[in-house]
């Protein structure tokens, strides 16, 4: 197994064209978490035309409810939820600049033709591994949404966050092309 | 009679909910283990190596090893010898799950089915209880994530489908499963019954350590023939691709109807969590 890419947020064009689909990624530097409830509000805002409460140019978003941090914590467990949920919204965020998705599970084709048209990526991380993702994030802090606690907007740095190309800007997904490699009969 | 009193069991409840969210069983871990050693995708081989790591670290630093806390699904064996006072059984249990839950920084993820409002505190648990002879309770509780648990079904299948419909209805519903329900996964399956009791025996049969065999030899060799199949398919570790689609398939039967043939298939994520403890 080749080395994993360390990869610096935020995102441009040319970093995400040189990403291709099964690429082991760490990222560092600053994401944003973000799932159901919020994408409503960011997704509400943009149709209204209006400002959102942080910029998402060159940014990902990680899909993810965590558990609560205990005291002396920075950040609860955190893997990552089912991202088609978010199917949706985040055509219209991609348009509007995000660069990176970090989910679970397979998208629909006008996300995957989102990312094409607009250079962008998904990324997975490994559902269930909450325990691990959690120790890779070095600081939280809550930018939008308090009230919807767990789902609230958090700025994170994250150090090293380990997750691998699903979705590249050529239109490939690991989901069908994983599977039919290793298919038998 | 053997007198026990209910805080007794909120006590033994509260801690089981954390052990169970903190402390993965050998078991899994084994199975981890021999699943590496045949995974042939390096990816996949990278993902196995991932929930390792991921369950030592949760273990040692007491910390859950997936945010999705789950369901609190619990067992009980209650032995009619036993004389129960200080309060109800469900309601020790419910209480338990609450404290669970809070002092354990679990998440509470249950919630009004229509206005989706969270109850705040992750009950009401969902409580199979059992009357058994002898004085004794067993009690075991099973964090169930909503992941998996949305990629199960029940089905009302024809006699005259037979053992083929079982085996071709299991391995269509972990392809069709896919990613999302956290592969590698454990395959539980309930045949025969009800079409109640077709669900709650393939819940019931995750409850068996993994690598321990079947014991009815036709069952054992049935669980193999599926698991065989599954891992035929490619999906792999979380989907990406591999060998290692299913660790298990765990087979619970018992007589039906002369006229059904019920078949419930219960999908089972790795984070394959359960504790117990006997009274
Ligand atoms: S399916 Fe299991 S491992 Fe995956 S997120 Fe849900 S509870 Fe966690």
């Amino acid at each position: 197994m080749t080395q994993p890419i360390r990869l610096k947020t935020p995102l441009s064009g040319a970093d995400v064209e040189l990403l291709k689909v099964g690429d082991r990624i760490l990222i560092n530097g600053i994401i944003y978490t973000g799932r159901d409830a919020a994408h409503q509000r960011l997704f509400d805002l943009l149709k209204e035309g209006r400002d959102l409460p942080m910029d998402i140019k060159g940014q990902i978003i990680y899909y993810v409810g965590p558990t609560p941090a205990k005291p002396g914590q920075v950040f609860g467990s955190a893997g990552p939820t089912t991202s088609y949920r978010m199917d949706a919204y985040a055509p219209l965020l991609i348009e509007r600049g995000l660069k990176g998705m970090i989910g679970k599970g397979m998208r629909s084709d006008a996300v995957k033709e989102a990312m094409r048209k607009h250079k962008a990526v998904y990324f997975a991380a490994t559902g269930g591994a909450g325990a691990l993702l959690a120790k890779r994030i070095k600081k939280a802090e809550i930018v939008a949404y308090e009230d919807l606690g767990p789902e609230a907007i958090r700025r994170l740095e994250v150090e090293d966050l380990p997750v691998i190309v699903v979705n590249d800007v050529r239109g490939n997904d690991l989901y069908i092309e994983g599977e039919r490699r290793y298919r038998k009969g | 009679m053997r007198e026990i009193n209910v805080k007794l069991i909120t006590e033994k409840v509260r801690d089981l909910c954390i052990k169970a969210n903190t402390d993965l069983g050998e078991d899994v871990l084994q199975a981890f283990d021999r699943a590496m050693e045949k995974e042939e995708s390096p990816l996949g081989l990278e993902i196995l190596k991932e929930l390792k790591e991921n369950a030592r670290i949760a273990r040692e630093e007491n910390v859950p090893i997936c945010q999705d806390t789950g369901f609190a699904v619990v067992f009980v064996e209650l032995g009619q010898e036993v004389h129960l006072v200080g309060g109800s059984l469900n309601g020790a249990i419910e209480e338990g799950v609450r404290q669970g839950y809070r002092d354990g920084y679990l998440r509470k993820s249950i919630c009004h089915p229509f206005s989706r409002l969270n109850t705040g505190d992750n009950t009401p648990a969902i409580i199979h209880t059992e009357v058994i002879p002898g004085d004794k309770i067993k009690i075991t509780v099973a964090p169930k994530g909503g992941g998996s648990e949305n990629m199960s079904r029940v089905v009302m299948l024809t006699p005259s489908d037979g053992v083929e419909g079982i085996k071709k209805f299991v391995v269509q519903r972990v392809k069709e499963s896919g990613s999302n329900p956290c592969p590698p996964t454990i395959v539980g399956v309930g045949i025969g019954g009800t079409f109640e009791q077709a669900a709650l025996l393939a819940k019931r049969s995750l409850l068996r350590p993994l690598g321990n065999k079947n014991p009815d030899p036709e069952l054992d060799q049935l669980e193999s023939e599926i698991l065989t199949e599954i891992n035929k398919l490619g999906i792999g570790p979380q989907g990406l691709g591999g060998r290692t689609t299913s660790l298990a398939v765990h087979i619970l039967m018992m007589p039906c109807h002369i006229a059904s043939f019920p078949l419930a298939v219960n999908i089972q994520c790795h984070a394959q969590r359960h504790k117990e403890v006997v009274i």
